[in-house]
């Protein structure tokens, strides 16, 4: 999993460049425009090295805070088989947060600033994390469906332009991909299981679908994106031709497996080729993702409070005059 | 030698030991998930959970091979009545400062039991204990660094680490309680017995702790937590494992 970071869409082209030396951004949009990557010591304008701080550390937030929902199930995991596939599921988000921070390092923030800022709801996460894993279903459907939506998020984004989150996202999307297939696995058992296990995971997915359509984030038709942001490669793909993806490609499976989607109007048109569905409330999303989910509170208290418990160790550890900004991927 | 039935159950009350111990212990590990100090600890932690999953696994399946029922069930259907870990193995995670003094007390005692039974009589023993060497190692190594690197941070963490080294050293001494056949494992060559391991990890863990400034009570002042081996448990057991099968028991003949 699972970042899906949403790029802010504030400021018109010209806000995103005023101030900077002309000729140095004709010669960064050149590389940029060549398919070199930006690299941590290179010249960047200002707004790019906030668009991706704000990107990859929400997306490193959502690893961490991604790995509550499905780790309340780790010990809970029926059978030695899923306990073992799971911890080490939500092992490598912990160890993508690792990288991605470490990415985000390399931009001048650093992890403890990062950290400070989710825990005080300065910055965010991705928002489907604020709604709860029920069952054991729940965490099935989220390993397989949520991780399929992070991959096709994370495969376009590391075509992107900066040099270290283009690499650890190469990295995360290898290890995604065993999760997708533990994910897989996992429904295929519930969906042809006995009818106690059908209802379980037909449920979860009733639950799951809306925060899923909600994942790659507003619709094209109501968040306009910058046409900078998409020539310095920050931005790579519409949320809605993210969206139209995952519904091709995961749609016919989950219809395959006898599940249904809760969304009669969903259907592919066969002349355009385009997925129609009941338009997700956005309203929704935006209640949440500003903080009035049902466990917006929940997560942040307890990052809060792991936080607060590790300062002690912390300290003891702390190299005050380092610095770590060599990237780890 | 031909073994007798006492042997067999001497054989099998060790095995149930050291596989509860090390399932318990890394269920407990695995709940640091998302809440270590630090995340490179959560990611170690996590990393020593299923490798104790594992090798109670591999200990299971012996005793599958011994007659007992396989290892999904015999893990997530008993009672705590039925399980013969010992008690530090079963106390909440607490804070970090607790969870590392259990797992380099655990730890080290493991190291040295699983590097006595590499010489085991039995065989599937001695197997699977040279092949968790290799990861053992790592688990004493994590823990030795951390408890180093606490003695020589703040005030704090030093004087947080000797307290929490005086609170399970206790519990820790319940690891070595003795079973009902401690001389049919010693006289068949299978286990050399507690008291042996006991007195190797004494010394082990306290030149461990003296190198770096903390002290080791004396054995001989504490009361050791004892009855975990025979079934009987601290409260804390039973929420465990109903949380632990809660879903295994929803269907327990159904594929998970």
């Amino acid at each position: 999993m699972y970042g899906n970071a949403y790029v802010e869409n504030t400021g018109n082209n010209n806000s995103l460049t005023a101030g900077e030396d002309p000729v140095k951004l004709a010669e960064f949009e050149a590389r940029i425009a060549a398919g070199e990557k930006i690299e941590p010591q290179d010249w960047m304008p200002k707004e790019y090295r906030r668009q991706l701080i704000r990107m990859i550390e929400q997306h490193a937030h959502s690893e961490i805070i991604g790995s509550l929902p499905e780790g309340t199930w780790i010990t809970r995991a029926p059978g030695f088989r899923r306990k073992l596939a799971l911890m080490a599921k939500v092992q490598d988000e912990v160890g993508h947060a690792q990288l991605l921070y470490s990415a985000c390092e390399t931009l001048g923030k650093s992890r403890e600033d990062m950290i400070n800022d989710l825990i005080n709801g300065k910055s965010k996460y991705s928002n489907i994390f604020n709604y709860p894993a029920v069952t054991w279903a729940d965490s099935a459907v989220i390993a397989w469906l949520v991780d399929a939506g992070a991959i096709i998020n994370q495969l376009t984004n590391s075509k992107g332009s900066y040099g270290p989150y283009c690499r650890a996202l190469d990295r995360i999307c290898a290890e995604e991909s065993f999760h997708l297939k533990y994910g897989h696995d996992n429904v295929v058992f519930l969906a042809t299981g006995t009818p106690k296990q059908r209802e379980m995971v037909q449920e979860a997915m009733n639950r799951w679908w809306a925060p899923l359509m909600h994942f790659f984030g507003p619709s094209d038709k109501i968040s306009q994106h910058t046409e900078t942001l998409m020539k310095w490669k920050v931005k790579m793909a519409s949320n809605d031709d993210m969206r139209q993806q995952f519904l091709d490609m995961y749609v016919p499976k989950i219809w395959d497996l006898g599940l249904t989607v809760p969304d009669h109007n969903l259907k592919k048109n066969e002349e355009s080729g385009k997925w129609e569905y009941t338009e997700p409330d956005w309203e929704e999303f935006k209640r949440v993702i500003n903080g009035d989910g049902p466990c917006n509170k929940e997560r942040l208290a307890v990052r809060r409070m792991a936080e607060e418990k590790g300062r002690w160790v912390r300290n003891a550890i702390l190299k005050k005059d380092a610095r770590y900004v060599a990237p780890l991927a | 030698m031909e073994l007798t039935e006492r042997h067999v159950e001497g054989l099998k009350e060790l095995l149930y030991k050291m596989a509860d111990d090390l399932l318990i212990l890394g269920h407990r590990n695995s709940e640091w998930t998302g809440l270590g100090p630090v995340l490179e600890e959560d990611i170690a932690f996590s990393s020593m959970a299923q490798d104790k999953l594992g090798q109670s696994l591999a200990l299971y399946e012996l005793l599958h091979e011994l007659g007992e029922n396989i290892p999904d069930i015999v893990a997530f259907t008993r009672n705590d009545n039925q399980f013969h870990n010992c008690h530090l193995v079963e106390m909440p995670i607490g804070e970090y400062d607790f969870s590392l003094a259990r797992h380099f007390f655990f730890d080290h005692a493991d190291a040295i039991r699983f590097a006595m039974l590499e010489n085991s009589s039995f065989e599937g023993i001695s197997m699977v204990s040279r092949k968790f060497r290799g990861e053992i190692k790592y688990h004493t190594m994590h823990a030795d660094v951390w408890m180093k690197q606490l003695s020589h941070g703040t005030e704090e963490s030093k004087a947080r680490m000797q307290s929490a080294i005086n609170a399970a050293f206790p519990l820790a001494l319940g690891i070595f309680e003795e079973g009902e056949y401690e001389a049919e494992l010693k006289e068949a060559g299978i286990f050399e017995g507690e008291a042996a391991l006991k007195n190797q990890w004494l010394e082990k863990v306290n030149n461990e702790l003296k190198k770096h400034g903390y002290t080791l009570p004396d054995a001989d002042d504490v009361t050791p937590a004892l009855g975990g081996r025979k079934g009987f448990h601290t409260e804390h057991l039973q929420p465990l494992l109903n949380e632990m099968s809660e879903v295994f028991q929803i269907d327990p003949g159904a594929d998970w």
